[in-house]
């Protein structure tokens, strides 16, 4: 099964006559790390969700090497606040298992195995809304991960964070790129996008201003804007 | 004021000798209000769900109907389930009336807004916090309604408590559906009604202060059960 | 959570389960059901017929209604007129006489209207309406209540007229009791409902005696070819037993207080 490449043709989101992002085109490959980046509204969650099918296109399309019911299966997103389910970590992260029908059994090691990788074993037990932030979006991204997606988005996952949970979180990021899962992260942090990026896309109000590899956005962006943005200016 | 005194001391007095017609009537107020208790939840709470998630033009109106209808006067379910059960009326052939089961089906009428309307707003307010995540899994909508339901059964359990204690205060309608024959559908409410009547207070409160006994008890046995499954509080 | 709901829904299936016994359901009013009779009379009913006899107490009023819609298998009501009709319009299939018992006029110790030397039922009702003294009536359309209106019009006064000193409690002869024994006001009530109130409170029997204020019980089974579902072979082997002599016996027995209560007179259907 596979997902790419995926075109996106035209696509753009409205809410109440307002443009929120679009008209935008783009292609993706199936290998690496893509960063979207850009300053605060620059539309950076709106393309995300559209690009994952929870926000609807106002126009355009997007099309995938298979259809969009079997792309959406095998999708995760992770949100910039982590949604836990009032249960115990250990039922968090076997949820989406059960959903697809896994055995209790079954579910429960593979749980138990991510709970570790992600440094949360300690926590099985625990209730997951009284975990701190670092701890919950670690959750959230096992969770993600749980079911082995093929293509993996977040929205400023570290946005919230502290610099250790940030950088556990990255590594766990850099070992599933490593295992070949597809990752479309937002970010505002240009740190983080140089460390994780390996293509980047440049948003600014709603437009896709540049895209890139990464080497070559951050040594030699092109447009003025993106110069401005990497040197640390406000853009708008 | 020795009527109060000497209701308290016959309460005891009665409980303590487990008097036979004391538990009978205790028993039956139980079953027909547990037994509605059942039925009702059965049907609001599902129903509940199914308004809090889907999304369909008449939603507001529904909910606002629901609310509506918790002001319903029991009494008047009452009567509207005496003339639909009575031999003459439509359901007649059923020989109903004046059943047990009469009051369970005039008891559920009652207390099925209420649990739904009280079910609904947690389920709603859940499904705010869940929405991004659950539509992001591509949950069906009975794993969407499923997984409600379970994450706020503590609040579904409020809702269930607040039917129950609706239900087995309730004396008006299930005096008229159940005729409150002796040995039959007589229960703890009835029976204070017809002893009031006959000016036996002191065992009309007897009876009361059973009751009240009864409802607490069965909201600390809820309760309790609900706290022995879990240990961490949230 | 799975046996919870399994529990209570063969409750629920056993709540309309078939008694081991014959059942049937008979209307009487509140007046015969306070007297205390038939805590007596059913379970010797029971052992001797193997009857369970389900009652439904009511006012004469809704008895009658009861019957009409087939709701009840048969009445013992103490209002003629009401029964009469009630045959004449196919409910009833007969009326067979069972008992009497009689009113009396209850009221306030100090007695106000002076009724306690009136020679005749009228001429108390007379003395309460000019000294318009406080008088509760049961104003629930029950046999009762219609013996009190016909007397009310017997002594040529009309209750409709009446001020704020009558009051129509819309109730049961229990709850009338209570309401005058609260106030106190004056209230006729039937003798054996005035004998077992518990909340005499500062009330007492000022008269009685006058024949008019006799109250004669009646039997009447609903009429099967009205509605095919009653239990009429139930209620006439019931109305056998009433006619009987050991009914007789129990009924004439009945006492509260060394008082007796009813006296049977039943000969035969009419």
């Amino acid at each position: 099964m596979q997902l790419f490449p995926m075109q996106a043709i035209s696509i753009e989101s409205r809410r109440r006559g307002q443009r929120l992002v679009g008209p935008i085109d783009l292609t993706l490959e199936g290998q690496g790390a893509t960063v979207v980046i850009g300053p605060n509204g620059a539309g950076k969650t709106t393309l995300l969700q559209l690009l994952h099918g929870t926000a609807r296109l106002s126009a355009g399309r997007i099309d995938w090497a298979c259809t969009t019911e079997e792309a959406r299966h095998h999708q995760a997103f992770v949100f910039q606040r982590p949604v836990m389910l009032r249960r115990t970590v250990l039922e968090n992260l076997i949820y989406p298992l059960r959903l697809r029908g896994v055995a209790k059994a079954q579910a429960r090691l593979a749980a138990e195995e991510w709970a570790a990788r992600v440094g949360l074993e300690p926590l099985l037990g625990r209730a997951a809304p009284v975990l701190s932030g670092g701890e919950q979006q670690k959750l959230a991204l096992a969770r993600a991960l749980i079911c082995k997606p093929k293509l993996l988005f977040l929205d400023e996952p570290c946005a919230a964070l502290d610099g250790r949970a940030t950088r556990e979180i990255e590594a766990i990021l850099h070992s599933a790129k490593s295992a070949g899962t597809r990752l479309i992260l937002s970010t505002h942090d240009h740190g983080q996008a140089r460390r994780l990026a390996d293509d980047v896309l440049f948003l600014l109000g709603g437009h896709l201003h540049e895209a890139g590899p990464a080497t070559m956005f951050f040594n030699r962006p092109e447009t003025p804007e993106a110069q401005a943005f990497l040197r640390g200016d406000i853009v708008e | 004021m020795v009527d109060i005194w000497s209701g308290l001391t016959q309460a005891f007095w009665l409980v303590f000798t487990l008097d036979p017609e004391l538990v009978e009537i205790a028993g039956r107020s139980l079953q027909v209000t547990v037994s509605a208790l059942v039925v009702a939840c059965l049907i609001a709470l599902p129903l509940a769900a199914l308004v809090a998630v889907k999304r369909f033009r008449a939603r507001r109106l529904v909910i606002a109907v629901l609310n509506a209808l918790m002001g319903l006067p029991p009494v008047v379910v009452g009567l509207i389930v005496y003339v639909v059960l009575s031999r003459s009326g439509p359901l007649g052939v059923l020989g109903l009336l004046f059943t047990p089961t009469a009051m369970i089906i005039a008891q559920v009428i009652i207390i099925v807004p209420l649990i739904a309307s009280i079910a609904h707003q947690s389920i709603r307010e859940l499904w705010q916090e869940y929405h991004d995540l659950l539509i992001s899994m591509n949950v069906t909508q009975g794993q969407k309604i499923r997984t409600l339901l379970w994450d706020s059964r503590r609040a579904l359990l409020t809702a269930a408590l607040a039917g129950f204690g609706r239900a087995i205060g309730e004396v008006g309608a299930i005096m008229i559906v159940g005729g409150n024959i002796d040995h039959a559908t007589r229960v703890l409410t009835t029976a204070i009604a017809l002893e009031t009547g006959k000016g036996e207070f002191a065992l009309a409160l007897a009876l009361g202060f059973v009751l009240i006994g009864l409802a607490v008890a069965v909201n600390l046995a809820i309760h309790w059960l609900g706290r022995t499954e879990r240990e961490g509080r949230w | 959570m799975k046996h919870w709901i399994v529990g209570a829904i063969s409750a629920l299936a056993m709540s309309g389960a078939a008694q081991a016994a014959d059942v049937m359901k008979m209307a009487v009013t509140t007046s015969f059901n306070n007297s205390g009779l038939a805590d007596v009379l059913l379970p010797q009913i029971a052992a001797d017929l193997d009857l369970d006899v389900q009652l439904l107490v009511v006012g004469t009023g809704q008895a009658i209604k009861l019957g009409e819609s087939g709701d009840v298998d048969a009445l013992l009501v103490h209002s003629r007129k009401a029964e009469e009709a009630f045959v004449d319009a196919g409910f009833g299939s007969h009326r067979t006489e069972i008992m009497y018992n009689d009113f009396v006029f209850i009221g306030p110790k100090s007695d106000p209207a002076g009724i306690a030397s009136s020679g005749a039922a009228t001429e108390a009702l007379s003395a309460i309406a000019d000294k318009e003294s406080d008088f509760v009536s049961r104003g629930d359309d029950s046999g009762t209540h219609k013996k009190e209106l016909s007397l009310w019009g017997e002594a040529g006064l009309d209750p409709a007229e009446f001020g704020d000193w009558y009051n129509a409690v819309g109730a049961g002869m229990g709850a009338a009791l209570n309401t005058a024994s609260g106030m106190p006001a004056y209230v006729m009530s039937d003798r054996a409902s005035w004998l077992n109130f518990g909340n005499k409170g500062d009330l007492a029997l000022l008269y009685a005696g006058d024949p008019v204020l006799f109250n004669q019980y009646a039997y009447l089974p609903v009429n099967p070819e009205r509605h095919g579902h009653v239990k009429n072979d139930l209620a006439l082997k019931l109305e056998d037993w009433l006619t009987s002599d050991r009914a007789k016996a129990l009924i004439n027995d009945y006492k509260i207080n060394g008082e007796t209560l009813f006296v049977f007179n039943a000969e035969g259907a009419e």
